[in-house]
């Protein structure tokens, strides 16, 4: 009782969310810039930055953004980059040479992974990337963890000045946990320029040096990890050793509570005397961990003798049932969930009319990520492909080049606003340069905003992150400018046929066609109006000075 | 390790589980109980299935409450009780819509405000603790129209069990 009675007077604690807790500690730590794209389960950590006061803006996808924040930190600041587990891919060309040219301040690259598939394509596990970069890795477990390694990220960026991979998954940052977060807010440190041209222009002769310089500092952060208080021990009986990491740590505690537990925090180069020591001390030793079997095949390639998870438990999500099973070594079949109802276009949705013609037609649709996507589920099950952000326009011209004419020419492509402007654009431009010789019809389905994630602004809307007015790329003007001829744009309405009408003059042309289908998504057309209502206020505003920053 | 009390609220999107698990968890922390609270987001707005957990006691560890562990199921639609059954443990406490009469309520947007009404009468927190949060997590302008809803939920419960 009496810890609750604590608990109780400590006007301190918040119940935050890991997204939350990186965002504030974000501000407590004195990032001066976060940059990132939407993406579940990351989306919420620069919209609460922004929230706190911090600088924060929306990329056009992540590469840019990793190389918005590069530049900060090639200028001395301290900046924050934040994306879904999908999105490293778009940013690991940046990422790898990154690694080679070092930060002067301090970057953290948060990479939100999403076991489970909860909202994504695949359930890559991104703990492989700070091993192919070669840049340190941190796993926080809750949101407490999540507020404290990011000040701990910031110590060890700026101190081996090099970029921190600080990996989160759909549970830590959705999961909403106690937080007792430090008083005092740092002051962001002031950046300045200091050319050191070996360092980062990234030639081979000084790409060489380079490799070597990362490979010391990695040897370097080793040993420092070996008695780093981001790993610790959880004392219990020595005939059960668990290694963990992450959300599983949380599950590992519940299901196995007797067991004495290794929890690494800092995990990547990963503490291997530490590690050897903690499996000696222990009758039999457990690693448990989420998706792939990172930990366990890196501490058995070390000579350490470990067991692993059954590849069964590799696939989705783990929780403490699932964990209790791995513990007994229950091999049985795990019971299916019911499945519940899934989700569908809203019923007004314009992207209802579009996909009902593309299926009169029996078009071949290559298409894209956003929710456009459930256009693959019933009543119209009219989406034939759906890799990545992007996809789309490549797909599409590759079916178009290589199929028989009469199914070449029923192929289009579909893709929303924010994706066209994430990844579609240069896609476009193959489009314009290797055209198909029976053409291509493009369709950009234009809500005005980022839906899927929650309703973000993109470069394609004129707004920022604040939902501030700010320069605006009209998708129909890029589309002309590259001498595309048919680019049109329709609001399409259900019961005229024009859409269809349209579509099926496109498709007929044999030339390259862009429908551009806009009307602003219908669940925020309230918000919509008020931000254009701003707009008409001062028409020639670019983005105004940031709102005075809200302490916090 | 003393108990921790499980609960699972589900439903569809937009009828204000998450909102609903805010609240809850929101008056356990006030209450000075550990506390984690667990969504899945992402898909929710286009009106499929939404669950959200809330786990509060004198510690919590895993965010998720495991199948056959739930205390509490609040279930905001009537489509969705049989698919989330498999969540509440034996003997555990089923709280559907028809713990209250929709036909009381200020308005249907309400529902999941009454059910944690419900839910209430079988919690400790007091009942100011819950208004407060309810007080404090919706604009102003909502409040009365939420409380009345709260209370005919935890009124019509006690009545039930009494």
């Amino acid at each position: 009782m009496l810890a609750r009675f604590d608990c109780m007077t400590d006007s301190n604690r918040k119940l935050l969310s890991g997204d939350e807790a990186i965002a504030l500690a974000a501000r407590h730590a004195g990032i001066a810039l976060g940059a990132g794209y939407p993406g579940t389960p990351s989306t919420e950590i620069l919209e609460a930055f922004s929230e706190y006061g911090g600088h924060a803006q929306w990329s056009p996808n992540e590469k840019v953004a990793l190389e918005v924040t590069i530049g900060a930190a090639f200028g001395g600041a301290r900046a924050l980059c934040t994306m879904k587990h999908v999105g490293l891919n778009v940013a690991s060309d940046p990422l790898f040479t990154a690694a080679y040219t070092g930060v002067t301040g301090a970057l953290i690259i948060v990479s939100a992974d999403d076991p489970g598939m909860a909202s994504s394509q695949n359930e890559q596990d991104n703990r492989r990337y700070a091993v192919a970069a070669g840049i340190p890795m941190l796993e926080p477990s809750d949101s407490q963890e999540a507020y404290d390694f990011m000040f701990a990220a910031v110590e060890i960026s700026e101190r081996w000045r090099t970029p921190v991979l600080f990996r989160v998954t759909t549970r830590v940052c959705h999961s909403y946990t106690v937080v007792r977060p430090r008083a005092k807010a740092e002051a962001s440190k002031a950046a300045s320029f200091e050319r050191d041209i070996r360092a980062r222009v990234m030639i081979p002769a000084y790409a060489r040096p380079a490799h070597r310089r990362l490979r010391q500092k990695l040897a370097e952060m080793q040993e420092w990890n070996e008695t780093c208080p981001l790993n610790r021990v959880v004392e219990g009986n020595r005939s059960l050793g668990i290694i963990t990491s992450g959300i599983s740590f949380m599950h590992v505690r519940e299901a196995a509570p007797e067991a004495r537990v290794l929890k690494l925090g800092f995990t990547y180069p990963l503490p291997m005397k530490r590690i050897a020591q903690f499996a000696h001390e222990v009758e039999r030793c457990l690693v448990l961990e989420e998706g792939d079997p990172y930990l366990v095949e890196a501490i058995r390639a070390h000579g350490i003798t470990v067991k692993g998870k059954a590849e069964m438990f590799r696939f989705g999500e783990l929780d403490v049932p699932r964990v209790r099973r791995i513990l007994k070594n229950d091999l049985s079949p795990e019971p299916a969930k019911p499945p519940g109802k899934p989700p569908q276009l809203c019923d007004a949705c314009q992207y209802r009319i579009v996909f009902e013609a593309l299926r009169k037609r029996d078009c071949i649709v290559a298409g894209d990520i956003g929710c456009y996507t459930l256009g693959v589920l019933q009543p119209f099950e009219a989406i034939d492909s759906c890799v990545c952000m992007g996809a789309s326009l490549g797909v599409g011209l590759g079916l178009r080049h290589v199929l028989p004419p009469e199914q070449a020419r029923r192929v289009v492509s579909v893709i929303g606003d924010s994706t066209f402007v994430h990844s579609g654009i240069s896609g476009l431009v193959e489009m314009v340069y290797n055209p198909p010789p029976n053409g291509h019809v493009l369709i950009i389905l234009d809500n005005s905003t980022t839906a899927m994630t929650g309703h973000q602004e993109h470069p394609g809307t004129g707004r920022t992150l604040q939902h501030e007015p700010t320069g605006k790329v009209v998708l129909e003007d890029l589309a002309r400018s590259l001498g595309i001829r048919r680019v049109h744009v329709i609001e399409p309405h259900s019961g005229t046929g024009e859409f269809d009408r349209l579509l099926s003059e496109c498709l007929d042309s044999n030339e390259l066609a862009v429908i551009i289908a806009r009307r602003p998504c219908i669940l925020i057309a309230k918000q919509l109006k008020q931000y254009e209502a701003q707009r008409c206020e001062c028409p020639s505003a670019p983005a105004g000075e940031p709102a005075a920053a809200q302490v916090v | 390790m003393s108990k921790v009390t499980n609960v699972v609220v589900a439903g569809l999107g937009g009828q204000g589980v998450l909102r609903g698990t805010d609240i809850l968890a929101d008056v356990a922390l006030r209450a000075g109980y550990d506390v984690k609270k667990s969504e899945i987001k992402g898909m929710s707005q286009r009106g499929g299935s939404v669950t959200g957990d809330v786990r509060f006691g004198d510690q919590v560890f895993s965010p998720m409450v495991p199948s056959g562990e739930a205390d509490f199921l609040l279930v905001l639609e009537p489509t969705q009780v049989e698919p989330h059954r498999y969540l509440l443990r034996a003997g555990g406490t089923l709280i559907t819509p028809d713990a209250v009469s929709l036909s009381q309520l200020p308005n249907r947007k309400t529902l999941n405000v009454a059910l944690l009404g419900a839910l209430s009468a079988h919690l400790p927190m007091p009942e100011d603790q819950w208004l407060a949060s309810l007080r404090e997590g919706f604009a102003e302008n909502f409040f009365e129209g939420n409380r009345a809803a709260f209370l005919i939920g935890r009124k019509g419960q006690k009545a039930g069990a009494s």
